[in-house]
């Protein structure tokens, strides 16, 4: 490192930002990466249903799916609003 | 047994033509019977990378659909022996390729050479498919730059699932990461991803890194491609990177900037 460098405010430099943005959209992205076509579809329509009755939104579902050697499992996640439980 | 390669990244612009010209006809200079097919229907530009674009006749589509045979279509290159280019149609019909024509003229090209190398189209369409099918082994050309390496992860899920040997279940894909376009200054600055950063996030094991360099456009305007300017920074990272294709073990070169004096070191001057 420089002289000039040491006495210059550290800031982040933009590299590691880049770094931190590309592993998590990359770990996003493979995640679903093996799953099929329309689980952003049946994503959407689900929340379509419960929205009639309660009120939430896209990211209070979610919807995976696992393959295992002769059966595979559809996980539902809803995270309901705090105060719709309590009523 | 002929090796497939297929040059592939998703993105455009990120060199695949130029690694392509330069990785094929660096196996040619080793020794290896080599052919390189430009697999960018529509947009052909291998023939220029390579300086052969007045010699072309007939095209890779010519042959698949029976309008010219192999041998009228191959370009064999003046200044390396042993090497050869299939050019790419300029036909706007996006049907051109089909996986049996395709499959057709590799197995024939099998029988004479020893290294067939694929410069996929960017994207992942139809052209992209095509080209990295039949592949045994991936180079995967990535610019240290947020999209870039995106994109490259992207086409290594699909070289995973979308390959024959992906399908049959037979080994996979053997994939290599091509750093290109890299500048050693910026990235001990802090403005730009480093090796490790990007192997990191791929992690992909690396074959070769080449530096950003003057000797690329320079190369290309002269139809000429850059390994055969041994002189180069990039010729010979391009150099470097054949040798470890072929098994050798290489140290990685170009990875830092060159050596400051005391004063600039002292004062940040660049």
């Amino acid at each position: 490192m420089s002289l000039l460098e040491f006495f210059k405010t550290k800031k982040k430099s933009s590299a590691s930002t880049a770094k931190e943005r590309l592993q998590i959209i990359v770990a996003h992205e493979r995640s679903q990466r093996d799953q099929p076509d329309y689980l952003p579809a049946l994503q959407r329509d689900l929340v379509a249903v419960i929205s009639k009755y309660v009120p939430i939104n896209d990211d209070m579902v979610s919807v995976s799916l696992d393959q295992n050697e002769d059966c595979a499992v559809l996980e539902l996640n809803i995270t309901l609003p705090e105060a719709e439980i309590a009523s | 047994m002929a090796e497939i390669i297929v040059v592939t990244s998703g993105k455009g612009g990120v060199g695949k033509t130029t690694t392509s010209a330069a990785i094929g006809t660096g196996l040619a200079l080793k020794g290896h019977k080599t052919v390189i097919i430009d697999f960018d229907v529509g947009l052909r530009n291998l023939d220029l990378i390579m300086g052969c674009e007045r010699r072309v006749v007939y095209d890779f589509v010519n042959v698949i659909n029976g309008e010219a045979n192999l041998n009228q279509a191959l370009i064999k290159d003046k200044r390396v022996d042993k090497l050869n280019i299939l050019p790419a149609s300029q036909t706007r019909d996006k049907d051109a390729l089909t996986l049996e024509g395709v499959q057709k003229v590799l197995d024939e090209l099998k029988k004479t050479h020893d290294f067939i190398v694929c410069d996929s189209p960017a994207g992942i369409e139809k052209g992209a498919h095509m080209a990295m099918y039949f592949a045994d082994r991936a180079l995967v050309v990535t610019n240290p730059e947020v999209s870039s390496v995106r994109d490259s992860d992207r086409i290594l899920g699909i070289l995973q699932s979308k390959t024959l040997r992906a399908e049959k279940g037979e080994e996979p894909v053997t994939e290599h990461l091509l750093l290109t376009r890299y500048s050693p200054d910026r990235v001990e600055r802090g403005e730009m991803l480093g090796v490790k950063d990007v192997e990191e996030i791929l992690s992909i094991p690396l074959l070769g890194v080449i530096p950003e360099s003057k000797a690329v456009l320079s190369a290309s305007n002269q139809g000429q491609p850059v390994i055969l300017d041994t002189e180069t920074d990039a010729g010979q990272a391009y150099d470097d990177a054949v040798r470890r294709l072929l098994g050798e073990d290489v140290e990685h070169r170009f990875l830092n900037s060159a050596k400051k004096g005391l004063f600039s070191r002292m004062f940040g001057g660049r």
